[in-house]
């Protein structure tokens, strides 16, 4: 666990300046990111709103060093750069232990590059990477990805007298994740800062891959006011939409459990992007999006040990 | 829908007129996938196309989208993709397979300035070898190229005509600042629109060869789920559809592949042109870029100067002939492009010596302006 004093002496290695939107946030999600890194960080980022607001020419917003190559391919461009960094450290040319982490948004993840995620886990590059899960492609203006949550109104999964917006539940990447059996997986949230930092740590730490998913709350494309990003990744938390666990060496733990697990009408209803499910004709939606969440946190409450 | 008679105006965006005109072309299938500049068709026919019985999906990448729209063409469905620049690229392999398989297929490149990510929200015309040779090995494609908003509606409905009759890819490239350009469309009535769909086999399953052609060329194509069976495969195949490696067969199926858009290049070339009777300098080019030129053509007149323009809607095939008449009897070709050079070495392949040919490109994501046009007229 870091201490929030701890914290506050480091130097925050992006910096203020950039052009995310007022409230968005994946800035928040870097900052405690990098924070939590002992060592020298390179990192890598695929396309994305990421890439593109924080380093406009002729500035960027990152004090480390950074490369952006294409959409698909942020794990395997930072595969390279850690295969050559152990190339160096056995030839003896580089002594300094360095982090390497990759970020992604769900789309360069979940979707475009999901082959090159699953390439550099099962290699065992000694990275980590970081999913910045803000549920669709907001770059391009609110698509929906396979992260999109069922209901969710978006621009490809319009919402209207013949839709109620997407239809398929969201694909469960932290469990596919696992499934790769690298040494650690974990879900986390900006809104629960110690425990990223402390999950960032042990990623880092680690010998061999690691992934985080971590929520990220967009203005745009859920459409709430820009002053509720980290309510609403708190209320995504406490209706276990977005549980919060690791898996180290295959053992769930359950790193924060709600006191009250709040129904996901509460997170829902803050969001432009599902009002329509408040409908009375969406009605049988709703109360299945309820049931969807019931079971999967029963199945990880039952897979941490924890009592139900 | 208005009446008969009413005409049907409308102020469109690029991007929405081609998703329009899809529709009337009769697509019923699109698989897409984000990317700037050419979100907007996806959007739209997302919304659309259930309308109308049709179906969208939305793939994980670019590869996913060709490729689903290659499935969807073998089951009869007209079937068409949106991207740019980098999802162009990573669409290649597949379109060298629904070439060299004859599925028909759309697909829009709304350009963007590459290489790489490049700029995204800047126009360019840098895709046009790409839309050529993008993908490995000969093979036959058919690119076409509008540079104003009714011209988009006209040639997407063209480019499935094409694509239908031919059993071709149809590659419709456009610059970022067409798809996103608003202007005055008329759409027109639906049975005043000329429809042509892909050939049928007029035999039983039993009797029925999926790559025999007739003397056009083109092999009739039997839509999966309707009782005929057939091989589909990126290897040599023979007029059974099954792979084979015998050096005839590969000699013949390359050359039928070739000569059935040789045949047919007339009817599939399309060119608009501008005070070319008497002109002495003429300027080529595509796109927005045609547009400056004959706006700059019009000024170059009004200074005295003999120009003239001439547009190329199609691309590929590239018009060989035409250029090849109009360098036998003027001083000089200029060929203004939004890229490096690509369109003047066909252009000059073309020329023969005839003529001088000089370029002109512009390489920052700017638009190429009339008076940049002018100043190159005067100039040469």
């Amino acid at each position: 666990m870091a201490t929030l004093k701890e914290l506050s002496n480091k130097e925050i290695l992006i910096s203020s300046g950039h052009r995310a939107c007022a409230g968005c946030g994946f800035p928040i999600i870097i900052k405690q990111a990098l924070l939590a890194a002992e060592n020298p960080v390179v990192v890598a980022c695929a396309t994305g709103c990421m890439e593109v607001c924080t380093t406009i020419y002729p500035y960027t917003a990152w004090k480390v060093p950074f490369i952006h190559n294409a959409f698909e391919n942020s794990a395997s461009t930072l595969s390279g750069v850690e295969a050559a960094y152990k190339s160096l450290s056995r030839q003896g040319k580089l002594d300094k232990k360095i982090d390497f982490i990759a970020f992604g948004g769900d789309g360069g993840t979940y979707d475009i590059g999901f082959q090159a995620l699953s390439g550099a886990m099962e290699r065992g590059h000694n990275m980590l990477y970081i999913c910045y899960d803000n549920q669709a492609y907001m770059n391009t203006g609110i698509q929906r990805s396979s992260a999109t949550p069922r209901g969710a109104n978006t621009t490809t999964s319009p919402a209207g007298t013949e839709s109620y917006g997407k239809k398929q539940y969201r694909k469960d990447l932290s469990a596919v994740m696992v499934a790769h059996e690298i040494p650690y997986v974990a879900q986390a949230s900006p809104s629960n800062w110690n425990d990223l930092v402390t999950k960032v740590k042990k990623a880092l730490a680690v010998e061999g891959p690691a992934f985080m998913n971590i929520i990220q709350p967009c203005v745009l494309g859920w459409k709430y006011p820009s002053d509720q990003s980290i309510e609403l990744a708190k209320l995504a938390v406490d209706t276990c939409f977005w549980p919060l666990y690791e898996v180290e060496e295959g053992e769930y733990k359950l790193t924060y459990r709600p006191k009250e697990k709040k129904p996901v009408e509460d997170w829902l209803k803050r969001q432009g992007r599902f009002r329509h499910l408040f409908k009375p004709e969406n009605a049988e939606i709703l109360k299945e999006i309820q049931e969807d969440i019931d079971t999967r946190w029963a199945r990880l409450l039952a897979k941490c040990g924890e009592e139900a | 829908m208005p009446g008969r008679k009413g005409r049907d105006l409308r102020l469109l965006q690029g991007n929405e007129c081609c998703a329009e005109a899809a529709i009337l072309a009769g697509c019923t299938f699109f698989a897409g996938y984000p990317i700037t500049p050419s979100t907007e068709i996806a959007e739209i026919l997302s919304e659309k196309l259930p309308q109308v019985g049709g179906h969208f999906i939305q793939m994980e990448d670019e590869i996913a989208s060709i490729a689903a729209v290659i499935g969807a063409s073998l089951t009869g469905a007209k079937s068409m993709t949106a991207t740019s620049g980098p999802g162009f690229s990573l669409k290649q392999e597949n379109i060298g397979f629904a070439s060299f398989t004859e599925i028909p297929c759309v697909i829009v490149n709304v350009q963007r300035t590459g290489p790489s990510t490049g700029l995204p929200t800047a126009p360019a015309q840098a895709d046009l070898m790409q839309a050529r040779w993008g993908t490995h090995g000969d093979h036959p494609i058919v690119a076409l190229y509008p540079s104003t908003v009714p011209e988009v509606f006209d040639l997407t409905v063209k480019a499935f005509n094409i694509s239908e009759r031919l059993r071709v890819p149809v590659i419709l490239l456009m610059d970022e600042v067409v798809g996103h350009m608003r202007e005055k469309v008329e759409i027109p009535h639906v049975s005043d629109i000329e429809i042509i769909n892909r050939p049928r086999p007029d035999v039983p399953p039993e009797k029925y060869l999926p790559y025999a052609a007739g003397p056009d060329g083109v092999p009739p194509m039997a839509p999966f789920g309707t009782g005929y069976r057939w091989h589909v495969t990126g290897l040599y195949h023979d007029e059974t559809g099954f792979p084979t490696t015998a050096a005839p067969n590969a000699d013949r199926q390359m050359k039928r592949l070739y000569a059935k858009i040789e045949s047919a290049a007339e009817e599939i070339t399309f060119t608009s042109e501008e005070s070319l009777d008497d002109a002495e300098i003429v300027v080529v080019a595509c796109g927005i870029t045609a547009r400056s030129a004959r706006r700059g053509v019009r000024l170059a007149r009004e200074r005295g100067i003999k120009a003239g323009m001439l547009q190329l809607k199609t691309i590929w095939p590239f018009p060989y002939g035409i250029i090849g008449d109009i360098a036998g009897r003027v001083e000089k070709i200029i060929v203004a492009e939004m890229n490096m050079g690509q369109l003047i070495g066909e252009v000059e392949r073309a020329a023969c010596g005839k003529c001088e040919v000089v370029g002109y490109s512009r390489v920052d994501g700017e638009p190429i302006a009339p008076a940049e046009i002018v100043a190159k007229i005067e100039e040469v």
